[in-house]
């Protein structure tokens, strides 16, 4: 729709038109304030955390482990410089690798995301139906946001 | 008309780019990008837009792009 509303402005003499192709719901995807009635719906990009561990993939498995073990969290999540994510490693990868291993090599790759603008009450039900204690946030670039957990939403 | 990605949206938003939604009425009044005004496409001609400045830029959007 945008495309052809680009058009038609030029087409009435506008001079510098450019057409946001990513539209409303890349911008709610990055987690960004919008205005209207159901703004304040709550969505679980209210209630990110950032708290998860995190790893590079050349990090050694013994180090990654040692981490986790001194959080709450039974997993790491790996991501590159950007902060883009690459995959998980789970508590029973971390405890049976070789402690040497870089991550990237035992990691899970592409683990499943949601985007922050899903509603809050929805991911609730189905992380609880699914038996799930946390879901992994990324933005459309595939960028780490953070995790939220059912009992937080 | 130059299509454009977020990070070059959000260089023209800090420089007071216009910014029009074009999906219908119903669905700004429900979410809209802070500051966008709203002129759905069926409505688009050149009553509906003088309001808006023709030499400078103007950054429309819908749902998805499509």
């Amino acid at each position: 729709m945008s495309p052809r509303a680009a058009c038609r402005l030029t087409t009435l003499g506008f001079t510098h038109v450019h057409d946001y192709v990513g539209g409303k719901v890349d911008w709610l995807a990055r987690n960004l304030p919008v205005h209207g009635t159901n703004a304040d719906t709550p969505t679980i990009g209210q209630y990110l955390s950032d708290e998860v561990i995190t790893a590079h993939p050349d990090e050694p498995v013994t180090d990654v482990r040692a981490r986790v073990a001194a959080s709450r969290h039974g997993f790491a999540l790996v991501t590159d410089t950007n902060g883009i994510l690459l995959g998980r490693l789970r508590g029973t990868t971390l405890s049976d690798a070789d402690p040497a291993r870089p991550v990237g090599e035992v990691m899970e790759g592409g683990p499943s995301t949601l985007r922050p603008h899903e509603p809050a009450a929805a991911i609730k039900a189905r992380l609880t139906d699914k038996g799930l204690s946390y879901a992994v946030v990324t933005d459309p670039d595939g960028r780490l946001m953070g995790t939220v957990e059912p009992a937080d939403l | 008309m130059a299509p454009i990605d977020y990070p070059q949206l959000r260089r023209l938003l800090d420089h007071g780019v216009q910014l029009v939604e074009v999906l219908p009425a119903g669905e700004y009044a429900e979410m809209h990008l802070p500051d966008a005004i709203n002129i759905p496409l069926k409505t688009l001609d050149a009553a509906t837009t003088a309001a808006l400045d023709r030499h400078r830029p103007v950054v429309v959007y819908c749902w998805d792009g499509l």
